[in-house]
């Protein structure tokens, strides 16, 4: 009984925080307490006080606008990157599944190559191949997310196909096409939801590296990466600007996490 | 032999329940169960599915859900198993009390070889070294017969049959000499002649080495065979006890005469006047292969011929059985009938039209003809499709499919030609039982009207009573629209209660064909008596 209410509390802190990050960047795409691009050299390094919540950075530009926009573009980038990633992987893995034989082996072993990259050197020659920017980055990220979400569909889709119903549908007459979307999707989609916010989450770390590094968002547009990279210089002035995004990022990471394993545990007890 | 058995075991029960009453989820589930066990007895607990005998023989393992509330006592030799601490009950587990469950595909560990998971038990309860403990194993394993080949112990599951497994999981649950071994359906996922194996070997640890056996199964012909007693349970209730020699004298409780009659399946099948002799299936010298994996870069091995050029027919409105052992091309067979292999030679005909190449608009035109119902209950249903969508699922195929208006009123027709009501259209197929499952598959089958339905082992999952009422729904519906069947099955029982003809297949040819009468009757092939043989029948032990 307690072991049950202790993986419901990991569960709802994962929801809830993952909830506040993204109330928090819905609510930047309309407004923020400032311009977070507005440059005061008057105000810069302030402490946090009454008009600035969290103080301002050495530009003078309020740190709070700039991590609220900053969750609008991490989360945004994080969120395409999966999109991408399941909207390529996914009917590869259901293709290679129904498939099998030789269209499985080659996307399998594109899989494989692509998994044989260290991903985030990959990104960093994609973003330098291609050019710096919040865009390119999404392609980037979204490039390792989709052997990811081929890999889970096509193992879950096995499984699937030597379930009867899959041969009842085929009796039925039905396509190997229409039963993988009929029959197979609809039971992978829990296992997929899963997969989806494990990738957003290290799709959040990915972004601020990249950003880190000065291949993400470019200036002026804010990005936690970015943040924590201005921030660094300054760190013995003023900690204060560097821990901000710091800790941004790990606890959007750990909600994320929780949220995952909270659904996976769902997921097993209902099976 | 057995009457002396009896009689000892009347001085001293191993096991005795008192009484016995389980509560799960505010229903009574074991209803003041008591019974007694003696050394060297066997004793059948028989019920239909829900009849509360699992839950008996899980309560004395004391292994139900943590939610189950038990009163009453269970004995095993002097001690009150129902007073044990759970630490206490572990002692008592795998060294007192033997276990073998139904399905041996999964109780076995995948990635351990056997003579570790038989060793196991040994090192569990006895602080002994590991070659004492394979030792052990070596010998448990000897004993029910699997120790014959060099390198044996190291073999893993995948390596066995259903019944060399199952032959595991007895050494496993025999290896410390237990008291009381509990098979639970032990044989149900077997063929007969795996099955026959190990009921002789149940019946050789009783009578041989004294030990008290409790066999759990839903089948009075497969309890018959080996118990000393019988143990009749329906509705968590012990409603007769009776020796299994009185079993065929008759004036038995209402419940027990009706497994009786469900066992022995008075023949469902209907002589129909109206047979016109007209083939609607063919199948033509059909051969299956499938590629073996390459051991060596320089040879390609030869490919498995699981179907080996076969040839049937089944004509309008008839009857036909395949049956064989697991393994003997059955199942590639119906296959490549479904046309969903297609054969490296022969072709299979339905209606006159080859089957087996059509594709396109054909294919789906030939489909409607031809519908097949699955063995597992449980999983030949999209767990997310409400009845409705699955049972219109055929539809599919027709060139205008319905509305759904019409629809509805299809699948309603059809729910009520076999047994089930229009409402339950809109429910979800974990909310049935195996046998309305089996229900939703036929009327699934049924809903294009086809000339032809298929069952694959479909009555095996189901225990002997609903088994009998689908047999007899298939035989009104035969009369009803003149269907024809094919019915596979490695269970002979039930394809002589129905089938006209039948073909006998082993490894992957048909040995023996004829009328049900003449081959059940006066088998010619070496194969069909052995399979015949190892059939368990009420009132007659198997030679």
């Amino acid at each position: 009984m307690r072991r049950l209410r202790i993986r419901g509390a990991g569960f709802a802190v994962g929801a809830a925080l993952t909830a506040a990050f993204i109330a928090v960047a819905l609510i930047a795409m309309a407004w923020t307490p400032y311009d977070p691009t507005a440059i005061s050299i008057v105000g810069k390094l302030q402490p946090p006080g009454r008009h600035h919540w969290f103080g301002t950075d050495q530009l003078g530009r309020d740190t709070l606008s700039l991590l609220m926009a900053g969750a609008r573009n991490t989360l945004g980038v994080a969120l395409l990157s999966v999109v991408i990633g399941a909207c390529a992987g996914v009917p590869l893995g259901l293709l290679a599944a129904a498939r099998r034989g030789a269209t499985d082996e080659i996307v399998m072993r594109g899989a494989d190559l692509i998994f044989a990259f260290p991903s985030i050197l990959l990104a960093i020659l994609i973003t330098a191949a291609l050019g710096p920017g919040a865009v390119n980055a999404i392609i980037a990220i979204g490039v390792f997310n989709i052997p990811v979400f081929a890999r889970v569909a096509r193992a879950g889709a096995l499984t699937l196909w030597t379930r009867d119903y899959t041969l009842a549908a085929q009796v039925a007459g039905k396509s190997r096409a229409r039963i993988s979307i009929e029959h197979i999707l609809p039971n992978l989609a829990s296992v997929l939801v899963i997969q989806a916010t494990i990738q957003f989450s290290l799709g959040v770390i990915a972004e601020a590296g990249l950003s880190y590094v000065g291949l993400g968002a470019q200036p002026p547009t804010p990005s936690w990466g970015r943040m924590l990279n201005e921030a660094q210089p300054l760190t013995a002035l003023d900690p204060l600007l560097a821990l901000y995004p710091g800790f941004a990022v790990v606890l959007l990471v750990i909600g994320l996490n929780l949220l995952g394993d909270g659904l996976r545990r769902r997921e097993g007890e209902d099976r | 032999m057995k009457i002396d058995a009896v009689q000892a075991g009347a001085a001293a029960p191993i096991l005795s329940i008192e009484s016995l009453c389980v509560t799960l989820a505010s229903a009574l589930i074991l209803d003041g169960v008591s019974l007694t066990v003696s050394s060297g007895e066997i004793l059948g607990l028989v019920g239909g599915s829900g009849s509360g005998k699992s839950m008996t023989a899980l309560s004395v393992m004391r292994l139900l859900p943590a939610r189950a509330r038990t009163s009453g006592e269970v004995r095993l030799s002097e001690q009150l198993l129902t007073g044990m601490s759970e630490s206490e009950i572990q002692g008592v587990r795998g060294r007192e009390i033997g276990m073998v469950f139904q399905e041996p595909m999964t109780t076995l560990n995948p990635l351990r070889r056997i003579g570790d998971q038989v060793a196991e038990t040994v090192r569990l309860h006895h602080r002994v070294s590991a070659r004492q403990a394979a030792e052990a194993a070596r010998e448990a394993l000897d004993r029910v017969g699997l120790s014959g080949a060099a390198g044996a112990l190291d073999r893993y599951p995948y390596e066995l049959s259903g019944g060399q497994r199952q032959r595991v999981a007895i050494a496993a649950a025999t290896v410390l000499w237990p008291s009381l071994l509990i098979a639970d359906e032990p044989t149900t996922a077997l063929d007969a002649g795996a099955q026959a194996q190990i009921l002789r070997l149940l019946e050789r640890f009783a009578h041989d080495r004294g030990q008290a056996v409790i066999l759990v199964s839903h089948d009075l012909a497969v309890i018959s065979q080996v118990t000393d007693r019988i143990a009749v349970m329906q509705g968590g209730r012990i409603v007769e006890q009776l020796a299994t020699r009185d079993l065929t004298r008759g004036g038995h409780h209402p419940y027990t005469e009706a497994l009786l009659a469900a066992a022995r399946l008075s023949p469902a099948r209907v002589s129909r006047s109206v047979r016109d002799g007209r083939a609607i299936l063919e199948v033509r010298g059909v051969v299956r292969e499938y590629p073996v994996r390459r051991r060596s870069q320089w040879r390609r091995p030869p490919p498995f011929r699981a179907v080996d050029g076969v040839s049937l027919t089944l004509h309008a409105g008839e009857t036909i059985g395949l049956v064989g052992e697991s393994g003997s091309g059955k199942s590639s067979l119906l296959r490549a009938i479904l046309a969903l292999d297609r054969p490296q030679s022969g072709e299979v005909l339905l209606k006159g039209e080859n089957f087996s190449l059509a594709s396109g608009r054909q294919l789906r035109r030939l489909r409607r003809s031809i519908q097949v119902v699955l063995q597992d209950p449980y999983g030949s249903f999209d767990p997310l499709w409400p009845v409705e969508r699955l049972v219109a699922e055929p539809c599919h195929t027709l060139e205008s499919p319905p509305g759904a208006a019409e629809r509805r009123a299809k699948v309603a027709a059809v729910l009520e030609q076999v047994g089930l009501s229009a409402a339950d259209a809109r429910r979800h197929p974990h909310e049935f039982s195996g046998g309305q499952r089996q229900r939703i598959a036929i009327a699934r089958a049924l809903i294009l009207n086809p000339a032809v339905i298929a069952f694959d082992e479909a009555l095996s999952a189901l225990d002997v009573l609903v088994r009998a009422q689908i047999l007899e729904l298939l035989a009104e519906l035969a009369q009803r629209s003149g269907l024809a069947y094919l019915f596979v099955s490695h269970d002979l029982n039930v394809v002589q209660s129905i089938a006209d003809r039948v073909y006998v297949m082993q490894r992957g040819r048909i040995v023996e064909e004829g009328a049900t009468e003449s081959v059940f009757g006066s088998p010619q092939h070496a194969y069909t008596k052995a399979l015949l043989a190892a059939t368990p029948r009420i009132g007659g032990k198997p030679t």
